[in-house]
């Protein structure tokens, strides 16, 4: 297992931060003013219920959608994004939840989709199958037959090369929309110790899901939004299940959605969900 | 880390084999309509040995009539091929060939063999045509080149002023007579057209993101392929094709009617793509299942012309091997892939 970067380990200036961020569509606010860090090595938890702004907030992150107010720094200089390519050229690499895969594309192709190695146009297919197999292994995922189409894998290796792709060009930060929500129980625990791995070699993480079991393996912060806010948020030792439940359908208004949310006044968790 | 790359080196043979049955089952698939071109050729032969007392179908000269026929359609085919695979449809090919080659006649007549580049630009220029409102516009594939269908039609009408135009000393004509030793300039540029383009296809960055439009447009976009780019290219090459087919059919009949020229060379197109194995929903084909489907389709109707069948049962004939050989491949295909 690799060593958990704790709290105190984060470096103390964040990699990107979201200021103020507003974003409507037509007549509905989804966004109302959000702040948001995110540190290196760190895996930030983004939960909320249903239309809570979540997924409308990793697209503002990964430049899908312009914020129509608000500022986001990286490295304390800001940013604009035009689109999602110009995110991804400053580090920010986005796996979407419904598998951004081309099915009829061979495993090293897609890990490669839009970004293929090649001299003067023509592929340089061998350097992309070697290139590939190292990727893989780097990250502990097994996929036998790299020249084999993504439409006949298993759901988890479909995620697990989804991941790869993002994770293997060296980001800085990594958003995962529901990564395991289509999986099977040991596909999910494949993935999240992909994310572990991943975070281990200094990436700033974004986690969304909706099995907030998982968040508590694998995150170090959790992010709570209610209704386009950011309604509280937690280091995971200072919180429990039953309290981020209370967070995501009450919006319950202990946070103030300006930084980390007292927890004194709160029943202490029962245990310490330890990360494995 | 140090155990795994142990591991990886001990496989590492076991998945060079696997590789190369992949690569063998990929070829197969190619091929896959192979054996029904073999058969038929047999059965054309044996029925004509039948009827006549000689095998007419198996003679150097008549296989050559039948490459010949079959090098227009290929070429068509193979432009056919890059827009089916993006998942479109290019319905406009017969009659951007009718003004290629109308165009290429006129300026003949002056300037010689300006006539050829003059004929394949006019299909170039069609073609982008099509693509920029497909890719920009974004209107239905189907919808703009029915409307080019019709429309270039009558482009190709009115550039020939409603008539034949004829030029007795085409300086190209060879292209559509002659040949190197024994072998058809037709079919020299219709298995170079294939080989280009299985060269783009299966070799360059364009070739795979031809591939990824069709397979899931969204992914190709949001990984950062520029899929208009792409659609460009594909009707704008399919237009070209279509121009050198002009070319070739101009040469060979060193006339050209607006009118009648080309009429249906689409069907005949799209069928050669769909014979070959190419999904009609996109991401999925191969260039050399189109060549085969394309020589299928030649030399079903040489075969029924050599045994004297009635034209009128010719299309019927046809239309039924169309179907029962993608009929047939289906099944075939259904214990082995999901696609």
């Amino acid at each position: 297992m690799t060593p958990e970067p704790g709290a105190g380990e984060t470096s103390p200036a964040p990699l990107m931060s979201l200021r103020g961020i507003r974003k409507s569509f037509g007549s509905i606010a989804a966004l109302r003013g959000v702040d948001l860090d995110l540190y290196a090595g760190e895996c930030l938890g983004l939960v909320g219920d249903n239309a809570a702004g979540k997924s409308t907030l990793t697209k503002i992150l990964a430049g899908t959608y312009l914020p129509d107010a608000g500022s986001i720094t990286l490295d304390g200089r800001p940013a604009r994004f035009g689109g999602p390519a110009e995110a991804r050229a400053l580090g920010i690499e986005m796996v979407y939840q419904d598998l951004s895969l081309c099915d009829t594309i061979d495993v090293a192709g897609n890990l490669f989709l839009g970004r293929e190695l090649c001299r003067r146009g023509f592929l340089r297919k061998r350097a992309m199958c070697d290139e590939a197999r190292q990727v893989l292994a780097a990250l502990d995922i097994h996929i036998p037959n790299l020249r084999a189409r993504v439409a006949g894998l298993s759901g988890g290796q479909r995620q697990s090369i989804a991941i790869a792709r993002a994770a293997a060009f060296d980001p800085r930060v990594l958003i995962m929309d529901e990564p395991t929500s289509a999986l099977a129980v040991a596909e999910v625990q494949a993935v999240l110790a992909l994310i572990r791995r991943v975070k281990a070699k200094g990436v700033a993480v974004v986690l969304i899901t909706h099995r907030l079991q998982d968040l508590f393996l694998v995150c170090d912060r959790i992010a709570v939004m209610y209704e386009g806010t950011k309604v509280a948020e937690r280091f995971i030792g200072q919180t429990d299940i039953e309290d981020l439940i209370r967070l995501i359908v009450g919006g319950n208004p202990a946070g103030d959605g300006q930084g980390f949310a007292p927890v004194a006044d709160r029943d202490p968790p029962q245990r310490r969900h330890a990360p494995c | 880390m140090q155990e795994m790359t142990e591991a990886k080196a001990e496989p590492a043979e076991a998945l060079a084999a696997q590789s190369r049955a992949a690569s063998l089952r990929g070829l197969f698939r190619a091929v896959g309509m192979l054996p029904v071109l073999i058969v038929l050729c047999i059965l054309i032969q044996l029925t004509s040995l039948y009827l006549t007392g000689e095998g007419r179908f198996m003679t150097f000269q008549n296989l050559s009539i039948v490459t010949q026929q079959a090098s227009v359609n290929a070429v068509l085919a193979a432009g056919m091929t890059f827009v089916i695979l993006t998942g479109g449809i290019d319905l406009s090919v017969g009659s951007i060939l009718a003004v290629a080659a109308m165009m290429g006649l006129i300026v003949s007549k002056d300037f010689g063999f300006l006539g050829i580049p003059t004929a394949m630009l006019a299909g170039l220029a069609c073609g982008l045509f099509n693509g920029a409102l497909v890719a920009f516009v974004r209107l239905p594939p189907f919808i703009v080149t029915l409307g080019s269908l019709t429309a270039v039609r009558g482009v190709a009408r009115l550039l020939g002023g409603d008539t034949t135009v004829f030029n007795p000393s085409l300086p190209f004509a060879f292209i559509g007579n002659g040949s190197v030793y024994g072998v058809p300039w037709l079919v020299i540029i219709a298995f170079l057209v294939i080989l280009v383009s299985w060269l783009i296809l299966r070799r360059t960055v364009l070739g795979v993101h031809i591939y990824a439009v069709g397979g899931n447009e969204t992914a190709a976009r949001l990984s950062g392929i520029k899929v208009p780019r792409v659609l460009l290219f594909v009707y704008g090459a399919s237009g070209l094709l279509a121009g050198v087919g002009g070319v070739m059919q101009a040469a060979r009949l060193y006339a050209a009617n607006g009118l009648q020229l080309g009429q249906s060379y689409e069907l005949d197109a799209i069928a050669a793509v769909i014979l070959g194995g190419t999904s009609f929903v996109g991401g999925i084909g191969s260039i050399w299942g189109t060549l085969i489907g394309a020589l299928i389709i030649a030399v079903l109707t040489n075969g029924l012309v050599l045994l004297g069948v009635s034209d009128i049962w010719q299309y019927i004939a046809k239309g039924a091997v169309i179907i029962g050989a993608v009929a047939l491949d289906r099944y075939r295909l259904r214990g082995s892939a999901r696609t």
